[in-house]
């Protein structure tokens, strides 16, 4: 297991900026490095993780439902645990407790914690680095 | 010295706060810090070398970074690119904050 461990913490609600992908890119960079990731969800962010996504068609663009194959972030955080076990890396989603109860998006994927900015101070004094993602 | 990591994904035609990132940048690396403005998203519409108007020209003591896989998205072919700026990847991201470097994102 690496001796590297980053932290991110992310703001950003899904479907809504291009910061949310590029977050879920470096993860998924730091990951393939076998680093161990910690990832703290705060504000739109904590809706990352609600386990009530639901794909959809694209009417619009004529698309059915299995050619639209909509992305969800539920999904990517589901793809960046398995990752993880398959580096052998620690991979830690918390979202920030009253945030998701602001929301009502308690219901989140399995690995996925509930915690509050005291955990992501104390990822952060504990990592090589952090990089907070802000909204703008 | 400390070295900066400093993440910009907005594009000066977008916000005016952009070119007062650049300014950031450049006087960081002038006080004598180690410096790397790495370009994402929207941010990679500044590259283009005949974008005149852009400060970027400016930051000679800056290490100017374009996310490929941004100028992908967007159409910038490497041809396009001003001569102090090298195509990069998030990884390089990821090593710096393997590394402990002091990173912000803008």
């Amino acid at each position: 297991m690496s001796e590297i461990t980053l932290t991110f913490l992310v703001m950003d609600g899904p479907f809504e900026q291009a910061r949310t992908t590029t977050a879920f890119r470096l993860i998924d960079a730091a990951l393939n490095k076998g680093y161990n990731v910690n990832v703290f969800a705060y504000e739109g962010g904590v809706s990352l993780s609600f386990a009530e996504q639901k794909p959809h068609a694209n009417t619009v663009h004529g698309r059915s439902f299995e050619e639209e194959n909509h992305p969800l972030t539920k999904d990517w955080i589901a793809a960046l645990q398995e990752k993880a076990k398959l580096k052998e890396c620690q991979f830690n989603w918390t979202n920030c407790g009253l945030c998701i109860d602001e929301r009502g998006v308690g219901n989140v994927i399995y690995g996925c914690s509930r915690g509050g900015p005291k955990d992501f101070w104390q990822w952060a004094i504990q990592s090589n680095s952090t990089l907070v993602i802000g909204t703008k | 010295m400390g070295k900066y990591f400093l993440i910009e994904s907005q594009s000066p035609f977008e916000s005016t706060e952009v070119n007062y990132n650049y300014e950031l940048a450049s006087d960081l690396a002038i006080s004598g810090h180690e410096v790397t403005l790495f370009l994402v998203e929207n941010g990679v519409l500044a590259v283009r070398s005949t974008d005149t108007s852009l400060d970027l020209t400016k930051l000679n003591q800056v290490n100017l970074l374009a996310d490929e896989f941004s100028l992908q998205e967007r159409g910038i072919d490497s041809s396009e690119i001003g001569s102090n700026i090298k195509i990069s990847s998030l990884e390089c991201v990821v090593n710096a904050m393997a590394e402990g470097q002091k990173m912000m994102w803008l």
